[in-house]
């Protein structure tokens, strides 16, 4: 008796770590001090404050959800392999095959969208065919994209310090770059609670919403050279910056990933697709979670910008359309929390009112870039 | 007495309600729409031209120009204070006495009428199952109180996450503080000045000493945001605040001095980084304080944050060739220029003014024939207006180097007859040593009536057989040329369309116009070689490149009669004197605001993640043990932690 008093008990976090999560803690360490050993004399306090305090903040998050171990090595180990091959020449881009072919910035980032899509047809193809395997499959695709995403932004970011040593940024700075950030961040809070709640009928929504910021992504190679890199204007040499853009996009991926689920729900409500859906109650649960983790993401990475626009622009709020609409996002989703938080409601009109959100966000996201002028200038179009 | 209790009571209720709360926030979401959709604090000006008298007093009544800074969003603002903060009044003693309640008195009656409750009989010592519960409860992160009821019964009545409620009282203090903070830096101080007739808006365009003391705010004003352009080598103790249709002048505690602005480009020759040299003079330094300040690296003294904002000309020289037009001039006039001054050209009524208004040196431009092409640096242009003496002026922008478009190099000028229209480009090809001199000899000779009669003798020689040497066949061919010179000269291309339509049978148009382009192709090509000689130069090689040269410049020569001036500026020399924009700020609310923000984001994290539940655990005398949860938030995470514990229970009980 006094066993099943004890196993019950709730384990804190580190004494439920195995030896894979040591090693994995231990791998990331040892790659941060290595950097440092390296590159120390180049780092000023805060870059050595980034260097560990990611080392430490992958370790929590591999350790909270085993999942990211994987991706965190994946995605350094061919990172690694990519920057090995370029051997400090651009030129290699064109003549290594793996480079060429699979992780050169360009390759992945076209890798992820090929699996991006596949990933979208699977986890439809599962839900009509209620098929477990197919699902798992589309998981896996969507987990490929992930990795190839990240392998190409990081080597985006080796390769902007190959084009000159003064050009080299952090590839979150423009409309390009932030809209592969969105696919990522919006397909790894899925895949979290597609693990959490155990179930994969959410993903062809869920996916659909990845999928035109593909299309967009797409468009914006082939019309626009949008992948070219190009230096960095002065204002947006900063490091709010790299703290900002992450910050407000896991925001917007919350928030669209809220509508997906919302316009599921509705559809459910309805009786479509109905008995290949989770229960309404559930996807209402979803719902709310990801519009608070959103909700409180959103807060921080407007107070981030605010704290930048005091830095580089004289006052921590313009009211420039950029501005405003993220206050009018904001005000948009704290409603909405009122009403669901304070009022106890539930069901179709908190719904529809995250699915109308979805089109809030998509226009302080690139609406306000493509019709209204302001000091956001990084993506006009 | 009592009707205005009631009044002020229910006001009261309202103001404090979420009703109202919710129904503020989207009030003020749609408001703040106005204002990204309606350019804000533009000229005056151009509103009116956008919007026309009518609608343009409108909507400066309702003050949409600057609609953050209306009274009316103030106004929305302040109820969003007000109401907040009642709000916090009203809720705060309740949320702390249900913070700190443990519920140790529910009945079991109460108990059994929860959602979430499960009976367990148990077997064995009384003492050790109570051990067990609560150990049970303190593994959970559960605090508790245990209460003996009359009855016999003991109720142990457990909490966890009570921080929660703080959060909602963090969240709602935050709103308040920040607003408040924000109110402070905006221009409200100002406003009620300006209501009570202290304070005016200065709308002429006169220097900053002469501006009258209702126009300028003293160095003790608590906030602003103001603006100052330096150019190198000059100082100032004031700076500028723009506010609708006008201006005020903000005094400064101390003097800035601009020693050097210096702007850092990359390789491909986008800016790379704006910075300036600035030396601080103030009576209370022992010696000038010198500072480099640049985008993202302000400098702060006395309270006053002084920002790299912009650039722009601080008054460069300029040398330029001055070519007439429509002169049979081959030689060019000196002329020189300053930005922000001008320059008058010729006398009484026909009299020029231009103004120059800005000298770039850097300009980087997608030049590629698809747009796909890379962007690059073209070198400097200037951009200036010139006016005639009925006030009437064009805007123009010239380009120092040539430009190379479509394959080919051209000199560029673009004109505007008004700000509104986009700019039209004036392309003048380059000659063989990429001067500007082969067209402008190609066009004096062109414009030269008294060389007319060469170029058609030139051109009958050459282009008529020897053997068709009918005087008559001759004179009317050169008669002809000459026609088509003269008309040529006098309005280009339209005009000779104009000399077809009035002079040829509608069904020969075409035959004529071919006819008189060929003409004008052959007189083009002798009219150059003529203009080569008086220049003392070899005439042309009968190569493509003369014939494509020779295209572009009767295309430019044609063009030139909508340049709507008689002259072309070619910009040769400059000295480049830059002036740096700087903002100065001075923002007391902004600590207010930053210590809200961290209040919200601690406030948020607190309602979103901590979860408050209770629970009660009713041992009775008969060993049955009534187990039940509640929690404030009725959702799915209480549904499976209840059904957790009800399995846990079950295994700790057995």
């Amino acid at each position: 008796m006094s066993n099943a008093l004890t196993n019950d008990e709730p384990l804190p976090l580190l004494k439920s770590l195995d030896w894979r999560d040591w090693l994995y803690a231990i791998v990331l360490l040892a790659g941060a001090i290595f950097a440092f050993s390296q590159y120390s004399h180049y780092m000023d306090v805060y870059e050595r404050f980034f260097l560990f305090g990611a080392a430490l903040t992958f370790s929590w998050l591999g350790w909270r959800w085993k999942a990211m171990r994987n991706l965190v090595l994946g995605v350094g180990a061919l990172s690694l392999f990519a920057i090995h091959l370029y051997g400090a020449d651009l030129q290699r881009a064109e003549q290594a095959f793996f480079l060429k072919y699979l992780i050169a910035s360009q390759s992945a980032i076209m890798w992820m969208n090929v699996l991006f899509i596949l990933a979208t047809v699977a986890y439809w193809a599962a839900l009509f065919n209620r098929s477990q395997f197919t699902g798992k499959f589309a998981s896996a695709l969507a987990w490929a994209a992930v990795l190839m995403g990240f392998v190409g932004l990081m080597v985006r970011w080796y390769e902007s310090y190959l084009i000159a040593p003064d050009v080299g940024y952090i590839p979150v700075s423009n409309l390009y770059e932030v809209f592969i950030l969105f696919c990522l961040i919006t397909a790894l809070l899925y895949l979290n609670y597609e693990q959490r709640y155990a179930t994969r009928q959410l993903g062809p929504f869920v996916m659909l919403v990845i999928s035109a910021a593909v299309g967009f992504i797409l468009w914006y190679i082939f019309d626009r050279q949008a992948y070219v890199i190009q230096p960095l204007v002065p204002a947006l040499q900063s490091y709010w910056m790299k703290i900002h853009v992450p910050a407000n996009f896991i925001g917007y991926g919350s928030f669209s990933l809220a509508a997906m689920v919302g316009i599921a729900y509705l559809l459910a409500e309805r009786g479509i697709l109905a008995s290949r859906l989770p229960g309404l109650e559930t996807m209402d649960d979803l719902m709310y979670k990801s519009i608070a983790i959103g909700f409180a993401f959103f807060t921080i990475a407007t107070i981030l910008g605010a704290m930048w626009a005091a830095e580089a622009w004289g006052g921590y709020w313009s009211w420039d359309p950029k501005e405003t609409w993220a206050l009018i996002v904001w005000l948009n989703y704290a409603a909405w929390l009122h009403l669901r938080l304070v009022k106890g409601m539930r069901g179709s009109v908190l719904a529809w009112w995250a699915v109308i959100g979805l089109f809030i966000t998509t226009f302080a996201f690139i609406g306000v870039n493509m019709f209204l002028s302001g000091l956001h200038s990084y993506g006009e179009l | 007495m009592k009707s205005q209790q009631t009044v002020t009571k229910r006001l009261y209720e309202l103001l404090s309600s979420m009703r109202f709360a919710v129904s503020l926030l989207s009030v003020l979401g749609i408001a703040s729409i106005i204002g990204t959709v309606l350019k804000q604090n533009e000229p005056y000006p151009n509103y009116i031209i956008q919007f026309g008298q009518f609608w343009f007093e409108i909507f400066e009544v309702l003050g949409l120009y600057d609609v953050y800074h209306s009274a009316w969003f103030l106004l929305i603002l302040l109820f969003l204070v007000v109401s907040t903060g009642l709000c916090i009044y009203r809720q705060t003693p309740g949320m702390l006495r249900e913070m700190r309640a443990w519920r140790e008195n529910a009945t079991e009656k109460s108990l059994r009428a929860f959602s979430h409750r499960h009976e367990y009989q148990v077997e064995g010592n009384a003492e050790e199952v109570r051990v067990r519960l609560l150990k049970f409860l303190t593994a959970r992160g559960f605090r508790f109180r245990t209460e003996r009821h009359d009855s016999g019964s003991e109720l142990i009545a457990a909490k966890a996450g009570t921080y929660q409620r703080l959060g909602y009282i963090l969240t709602h203090a935050a709103i308040v503080i920040i607003c408040v903070g924000g109110l402070i830096d905006g221009n409200v101080p100002f406003k009620i000045q300006e209501l009570l007739g202290y304070k005016t808006v200065e709308v002429r365009d006169i220097s900053a000493a002469e501006v009258p003391p209702e126009s300028r705010l003293s160095p003790a004003n608590l906030s602003f945001r103001a603006n100052l352009t330096l150019p190198e080598g000059a100082s100032a103790d004031v700076a500028f605040m723009r506010m609708r249709d006008g201006y005020l002048v903000q005094e400064l505690p101390f003097r800035v001095a601009l020693k050097d602005f210096r702007i850092e480009h990359y390789a491909t020759g986008q800016p790379k980084s704006f910075e300036s040299d600035l030396v601080i003079l103030d009576p209370d330094l022992k010696e000038p304080l010198e500072a480099t300040i640049a985008v993202n690296k302000p400098l702060i003294y006395k309270g006053i944050a002084i920002y790299q904002s912009d650039f722009q000309d601080g008054g460069s020289k300029l040398d330029f060739h001055l070519w007439g037009l429509f002169s049979d001039q081959a030689v060019p006039m000196a002329v020189k220029g300053t930005v922000h001054q001008e320059v008058r050209l010729g006398e009484g009524d026909t009299a020029l003014n231009v103004e120059f208004d800005d000298f770039r040196k850097f300009n980087i431009l997608n030049l590629s024939e698809d747009g796909k092409g890379k962007p690059q640096n073209v070198g400097p242009n200037v951009t200036f207006k010139v006016r005639d003496t009925q006030g009437q002026a064009r805007e123009y922008v010239n380009y120092m180097q040539p430009l190379k478009l479509d394959g080919r190099h051209y000199f560029v000028s673009g004109m505007r007859p008004t700000l509104q229209d986009e700019f039209r480009y004036l392309r003048i090809p380059v000659d063989e040593d990429f001067g500007i001199e082969g067209f402008m000899r190609f066009r004096a000779v062109v414009m030269d009536k008294l060389a007319h009669g060469e170029i058609a003798r030139r051109l009958s020689a050459n282009a008529l057989p020897a053997d068709a040497a009918d005087a008559d066949v001759r004179e009317k061919f050169e008669a002809s040329v000459m026609q088509l010179l003269a008309a040529f000269s006098e309005g280009g291309y339209s005009r000779i369309a104009a000399l077809i339509e009035d002079s040829v049978p509608e069904e020969q148009r075409e035959n004529a116009a071919q006819t008189y382009i060929k003409i004008i192709n052959g007189a083009a090509w002798e009219a150059n070689n003529l203009a080569r000689e008086r220049a003392g130069k070899q005439p042309a090689k009968p190569s493509e490149e003369t014939q494509l040269f020779l295209q572009d410049s009767l295309n430019s020569l044609s063009d030139l009669f909508f340049y709507g001036a008689p002259f072309y500026l070619e910009l040769k020399e400059f000295e480049h004197r830059e002036a740096s924009g700087l903002q100065l700020t001075r923002s007391p609310g902004k600590n207010l605001v930053y210590s809200g923000s961290v209040l919200l984001v601690l406030g948020i994290f607190a309602m979103l993640y901590i979860r408050e539940r209770r629970i009660w655990l009713l041992v009775k005398p008969d060993n049955r043990i009534l187990f039940a949860m509640s929690s404030n938030r009725k959702n799915r995470d209480l549904d499976m932690e209840f059904a957790g514990y009800r399995e846990q229970l079950q295994r700790l009980l057995a």
